[in-house]
C-alpha cells in the first residue's frame, strides 16, 4: 500500500477561522497594490502622465473642490442605494442582475409624471407622485420575474437580465414619443430648477435619503424576522421549508422591497440629480451601467450594509479620479476609467481566494508526512472545542 | 477441477476518522462465475468494503487479490484494468447524452492494460486514435448493440438519458460496466429502485452474465431475492465479516440471525407507558417517493401518549415518507392523520382558535367552565368573550380531534407535532449551517408576537440550556452551527426540537453517528418527554437500540407495515424477519384496553 507519490509543488488548503484583522489586512493590501498597478498600467499607455502626476490628478478629481467631494458623495450615495436595493435578494440566493432595469423603469415613471404633470399643480405634489410612481413601476418590474420564478420556476438571472433591455427599450421609446425632436433625452432643468436644494446645497438631500436607508436595511437584515427568514431561505430551503416559511411569498416579498428601493433610486437620478432622463437605446440611459456596478458594490461587501458605505466610495472614487486622470493628463478616453475599476475589482476579488485558501509550498527535501486522522489529545477544554471545530 | 478466485480480500479493514470503523479484518473470495450476495444490516459496511474492491476507497490495512495476483487499486479506472466494474446506487450519467453516447463515454479506459503483448501495435493505435481526434463513429450504437443482444437487454441505445425509467438507466450502467470489459461486477442495492416485474429481468440477465463466465457480487437487504438469486451468501455485521455460506444449504431464518446477531442488553431505562391513550391515529397513509414510486402503501396505525413507538426498517422503506407525511411535508395520495390534541379540562386559547371558532365551539358543546357547567355564549360581547378565554375560564370538555390533512406543515407544527429528522448529511434539515447557535435556536420560534424584530433573548437562554445540559462542545453560543462537529449539531437539532414542549415528538436517526455517552443522553430525554405524555416515535437503525428503549415497535418493509410489536417481548430475529418480508396476516399488539375508558372516537 505504500507507493511512492510525488507531492506538489503547491499545495492549497482551505483556512478555516479566518481572523478578521487578517482578513482585512489582505483587503487594504490589495486596494494599495491595486492602486499602484492602476499607476503603472497609465504609466505605460500614458508616459506623459507620470507616476506622481497619476495620483495628484486622482485626489483632484475626487477632493480638490468642495463640490467635486460632494458630487463624489452624491454619486456613492446612488450606486450605495442601489445595492443595498439588491442585497436582500443575493442573501436570499435570488440572483437578481435586474437592478439596472427595476431603478430605470423609476427613472421612466418619474420622467413620465414631470414631463406631463409639471405645470398642471405645485412642484412638490408632482414630485411626491413621480416619487410614488417610481416606486410603482420598479416595484412591478422586479416582481414579474420573481412571479415567474414562483409560479414556473425560471431561471431569475436570465430574466431579470432582459428585463433590464426591455425597459431601456421602453425608455427609449417614451423618449421618441414625448420629445420626437430630442436625441434620445429630455431635460427638467427649467421645470424642476432648484427642486431638491437644501439651502443651496444640491447634494445633501440625496445623500441623507440614503443614509436613512442604509441603517433602515442594515436593521432590517440583521434585526427583523423578515430579514431572518431571508437568510434561511438563502441558506437552506430545506430547512425554511422545514420549520413552515413559506418560500415563494419570501421570494416575492423581498423582490418587492428590492424594487421599492430601485424605484426610489430611479426617482432620486432623475428628479435630483440628472434633472434630466436620457434613453437613446437599450443600452444608453440615464443609468449608466450604475446597477450592474451595484451587484459587484454589493457582492464585494460580502452584502453587508455597513461595508457596502466602503466598498461603493472605493468604487466611485476610483471612476471618478480617473475619469479626472483621463481629462486632465490627456489620455481623453472614454473607457479609461471603466479599465482603471476593473483592475481595482480584479485585486478585490482576488484577495477573496488569498481569504479562503492557505498557499504552503513544499520545502526541498522534506519528506512527505503520512496523513494522519489522529489529533493529539486534547488538553483542556477550550482546546476540545477548537478540535472538534477543526473536525466539522 | 480447482476453484480460482476472482476476487480475494484477506484481513481488510478501513476506519473512517478515529471513532468508525467501517470494516473490521474482512476476509472473503469472490469465486469465478459465481453470484455472490452481500447481506448486511444498514451501516454493516457492505458498500464501503465494495468500493474498496471499486478503487472508490483504499484499504488501511488488508490485501486485495485479483485472480490470485496481489493488487492495489488506486481509482475506478485502475479497477477496470482489473476488469471490475462497480454499479453504484447512484447512476452516473450524462442526461444530455443518448445511452450509447453514455457508454463510450471515456473510452480510453478500454485500452488493453500495458503488458499485453501488442506493444509495438499499441503506438500506432494511440497515434490513430489522436489523428482522429477522437470523433464518435457513426455506427457507435449498432456496435454496442451486440452487447445488448449478447445478454437480453431490453433497451434503445439511442435514447436519451433523461427519457429513460430508473430500471433503463440501471441497465445503461450495467452496459457500460460490460462494455468497459468488466468480468467482475458489482452491483450496490440494485434492486432497490427496481419494480417486481424490473427485478425479475434483471435477474435473468444476471443469470445469463453468470452463464458468460462472469462473477458477480450483489449487496442487497431482501432475503428472498438472495435466496433467488444468489449461489453463495456472505453476512456482514458492524463490519465484520460473519460467515459465508452455501444458499442452497441455508434459509432465511439462519440468515436473519447471522444478520442481527444476539441481543445486547443495553440497560436503558424503561417505565411502563402512563395511561396511554391514541393521540395520533395514521390511516391508510400512501405516498409517492421523489422518484415517483410508491413509499408508503395504505399505512395505518395509531401512537399513544406516553409511549415511544419505534419505528423498525431497513433505510427507504418508507420512514422518511411517512414521517414527513405527519407533518404535512409529504403530499399524500391517499390516506389521513388525525391528531387527538390532549385539551381535556384544558382551557382554550386564541393562539390555535379565534373569536369565531371558539363561539361555533362553544355552540357545539366543547367547552365547560371550570366548575363544571357548559359554556354558551349566547348574548354574550365579543369583548366579555375574549376576557373569558385569557382568564383561562372557558376549558374542552374532552381532547380535542383535529385532521391534519387539512392543515399546513406551520399549522401542525404549532399544533405541537415536532418533527426532528436527522439525516445522512446533518445540515441539510432543520439547521442552517452559517448561522449561529442561537438564530439556529430561534428557527421555532422566531414568529411568537407581533412584533416585526427579532428577540434573540429566548433563544439565547435556549441556546445556552442546551450547551450545558447536553455538554455541546462549542467555543460560544454564537458560533455558526457548520463549525460544529456532527455530533455536537446534533445535540442542537435534538435539543431544540425536544425544548419546544411536543406532543407528538417524531425523532428520526437522533443519534446517529453519536459516542454511546451523548446517545444515552438524547435516550434519557426522550424517556423524559415520554413522561410527560408525550407520544414520541423513534426510528431507529440499532435494533439493539429499538428493543431496549421502545415500548412498542411498528416495522416496515417496502412502504408497508409488516407488524406491530411488544417491544418487551419480541426478540431481534422476529422483528429482523420483519424487516424483510411482509407476512400474510400482520399482527398489531396494542395496549389492553381499560374497560371503564372507552376510547377517543377518531371520525
Amino acid at each position: 500500500m505504500t507507493k511512492h507519490v510525488h507531492e506538489p509543488l503547491v499545495h492549497l488548503s482551505r483556512r478555516l477561522n479566518v481572523s478578521q484583522k487578517y482578513a482585512w489586512a489582505i483587503r487594504i493590501g490589495a486596494f494599495v497594490l491595486s492602486m499602484l498597478a492602476c499607476a503603472l498600467i497609465t504609466m505605460i499607455i500614458a508616459p506623459e502622465v507620470g507616476f506622481g502626476a497619476f495620483f495628484t490628478h486622482l485626489f483632484e478629481g475626487t477632493f480638490g473642490k468642495p463640490r467635486l467631494t460632494w458630487t463624489l458623495f452624491r454619486d456613492v450615495a446612488i450606486l450605495l442605494l442601489l445595492a443595498l436595493a439588491v442585497t436582500p435578494c443575493f442573501k436570499m440566493k435570488y440572483w437578481n442582475i435586474g437592478g439596472e432595469g427595476q431603478a430605470l423603469m423609476g427613472c421612466i415613471g418619474a420622467a413620465l409624471i414631470v414631463k406631463t404633470l409639471s405645470g398642471t399643480m405645485p412642484l412638490i405634489v408632482v414630485a411626491l407622485i413621480a416619487l410614488v410612481v417610481a416606486i410603482g413601476f420598479g416595484a412591478v418590474w422586479a416582481v414579474v420575474p420573481a412571479l415567474f420564478k414562483a409560479k414556473w420556476n425560471t431561471n431569475e438571472t436570465l430574466l431579470t437580465l432582459m428585463f433590464n433591455y426591455i425597459a431601456g427599450c421602453i425608455g427609449a421609446f417614451l423618449v421618441k414619443k414625448l420629445n420626437p425632436r430630442t436625441t434620445g433625452s429630455m431635460s427638467f432643468l427649467k421645470t424642476l430648477g432648484d427642486f431638491g436644494k437644501i439651502g443651496d446645497n444640491q447634494f445633501a438631500l440625496i445623500i441623507i435619503i440614503v443614509a436613512v436607508i442604509t441603517v433602515l436595511m442594515a436593521v432590517y437584515l440583521k434585526y427583523s424576522k423578515h430579514g431572518y427568514e431571508i437568510a434561511v431561505v438563502g441558506e437552506s430551503p430545506r430547512t425554511a421549508r422545514y420549520v413552515g416559511i413559506h418560500n415563494k411569498v419570501v421570494v416575492i416579498r423581498t423582490l418587492v422591497l428590492c424594487g421599492v428601493l430601485c424605484g426610489i433610486a430611479g426617482f432620486l437620478i432623475v428628479v435630483l440629480k440628472d434633472q434630466s432622463f436620457k434613453a437613446e437605446s437599450a443600452t444608453d440611459t440615464t443609468m449608466g451601467g450604475l446597477g450592474f456596478t451595484a451587484v459587484l458594490v454589493s457582492w464585494l461587501a460580502h452584502f453587508n450594509p455597513w461595508a457596502m458605505v466602503l466598498t461603493s466610495f472605493l468604487v466611485v472614487f476610483i471612476t471618478t479620479g480617473c475619469a479626472h486622470v483621463s481629462s486632465f493628463g490627456g489620455l481623453r478616453s472614454a473607457t479609461y476609467p471603466s479599465v482603471m475599476a476593473g483592475i481595482f475589482f480584479f485585486f478585490i476579488i482576488a484577495t477573496e481566494f488569498f481569504i479562503n485558501f492557505k498557499i504552503t509550498f513544499r520545502k526541498r527535501g522534506e519528506i512527505p508526512r503520512e496523513p494522519d486522522d489522529l489529533p493529539p489529545e486534547p488538553k483542556t477544554k477550550v482546546e476540545a472545542a477548537t478540535a472538534a471545530n477543526a473536525n466539522a | 477441477m480447482e476453484h480460482t478466485n476472482a476476487i480475494e480480500l484477506v484481513g481488510i479493514t478501513k476506519a473512517f476518522g478515529t471513532k468508525v470503523v467501517a470494516n473490521k479484518n474482512v476476509s472473503m473470495e469472490l469465486r469465478q462465475g459465481e453470484i455472490l450476495a452481500l447481506l448486511g444490516e444498514n451501516g454493516s459496511g457492505k458498500t464501503t468494503l465494495m468500493n474498496m474492491i471499486a478503487g472508490i476507497y483504499t484499504p488501511d490495512q488488508g490485501k486485495i487479490y485479483v485472480r490470485g495476483q496481489e493488487v492495489t487499486i488506486k481509482s475506478p479506472i485502475d479497477a477496470y484494468s482489473y476488469h471490475i466494474g462497480m454499479i453504484h446506487q447512484h447512476f452516473k450519467l450524462v442526461d444530455l447524452f443518448t445511452a450509447a453516447d453514455n457508454i463510450i463515454l471515456g473510452e480510453h479506459f478500454h485500452a488493453e492494460p500495458s503488458d499485453g503483448q501488442n506493444k509495438g501495435a499499441a503506438f500506432f493505435k494511440r497515434a490513430g486514435k489522436r489523428l482522429a481526434f477522437g470523433w464518435l463513429k457513426h455506427n457507435r450504437v449498432k456496435q454496442l448493440q451486440t452487447i445488448v443482444d449478447q445478454y437480453g437487454f431490453n433497451i434503445d441505445l439511442s435514447r436519451k438519458i433523461y427519457d429513460m425509467s430508473v430500471s433503463e438507466k440501471q441497465t445503461v450502467e450495467i452496459i457500460k460496466a460490460l462494455y468497459r470489459g468488466a468480468e467482475i461486477l458489482i452491483l450496490d442495492e440494485p434492486t432497490a429502485v427496481l419494480t417486481p416485474q424490473e427485478i425479475d429481468k434483471l435477474f435473468a440477465v444476471l443469470r445469463r452474465m453468470r452463464q458468460d463466465g462472469k462473477s458477480i457480487i450483489i449487496i442487497t437487504h431482501k432475503l428472498n431475492e438472495v435466496m433467488a438469486i444468489s449461489d453463495r451468501v456472505c453476512v456482514l455485521r458492524k463490519g465484520e465479516h460473519i460467515a459465508t455460506v452455501e444458499t442452497a444449504a441455508t434459509t432465511e431464518k439462519e440468515l436473519t440471525d447471522m444478520m442481527v446477531g444476539q441481543k445486547i442488553d443495553l440497560a436503558i431505562e424503561r417505565k411502563e407507558p402512563v395511561n396511554p391513550k391514541p393521540r395520533l391515529i395514521i390511516k391508510d397513509m400512501t405516498a409517492l417517493n421523489k422518484e415517483g414510486r410508491l413509499a408508503l402503501d395504505h399505512v395505518s396505525f395509531e401512537i399513544n401518549g406516553g409511549e415511544i413507538l419505534g419505528i423498525a426498517g431497513i433505510s427507504g422503506n418508507g420512514q422518511r415518507e411517512l414521517l414527513e407525511g405527519i407533518a404535512g411535508l409529504q403530499p399524500l395520495v391517499e390516506g389521513e392523520a388525525i391528531f387527538n390534541n390532549p385539551k381535556e379540562n384544558k382551557p382554550v386559547t386564541f393562539f390555535h382558535k379565534d373569536l369565531k371558532q371558539i363561539k361555533r365551539m362553544a355552540e357545539e358543546g366543547f367547552f365547560h367552565y371550570p366548575d363544571g357547567t357548559r359554556v354558551s355564549l349566547k348574548g354574550f360581547k365579543n369583548k366579555e368573550i375574549v376576557k373569558l378565554v385569557n382568564d383561562e375560564k372557558i376549558l374542552f370538555y374532552e381532547d380535542e380531534v383535529i385532521d391534519l390533512k387539512q392543515k399546513t406543515p406551520r399549522e401542525i407544527q404549532e399544533l405541537g407535532i415536532k418533527l426532528s429528522f436527522v439525516p445522512e448529511d446533518r445540515l441539510s434539515m432543520g439547521l442552517v449551517g452559517n448561522m449561529s447557535i442561537v438564530d439556529n435556536m430561534m428557527l421555532r420560534g422566531y414568529r411568537k408576537g407581533r412584533s416585526i424584530f427579532l428577540n434573540r433573548r429566548r433563544p439565547k437562554q435556549l441556546a445556552d440550556t442546551i450547551i450545558k445540559d447536553l455538554e455541546v462542545v462549542t467555543p460560544s453560543d454564537m458560533t455558526p452551527v457548520r463549525r460544529l462537529s456532527g455530533g455536537n449539531v446534533q445535540k442542537i437539532l435534538v435539543g431544540r426540537e425536544i425544548s419546544s414542549s411536543p406532543k407528538v415528538l417524531m425523532a428520526a436517526y437522533p443519534v446517529r453517528g453519536l459516542d454511546i455517552n451523548s446517545s444515552y443522553t438524547i435516550y434519557n430525554l426522550l424517556n423524559a418527554q415520554k413522561e410527560k405524555n408525550v407520544a414520541v416515535i423513534f426510528v431507529g437503525e440499532d435494533l439493539d437500540v429499538l428493543l431496549a428503549l421502545c415500548d412498542r415497535i411498528l416495522v416496515l418493509c417496502g412502504g408497508k407495515v409488516s407488524g406491530v410489536v411488544d417491544a418487551r417481548k419480541v426478540t431481534k430475529e422476529e422483528i429482523g424477519l420483519l424487516m424483510t418480508t411482509v407476512p400474510e396476516e400482520v399482527q398489531v399488539y396494542r395496549y389492553e384496553q381499560e374497560q371503564d375508558k372507552e376510547e377517543v372516537p377518531h371520525d
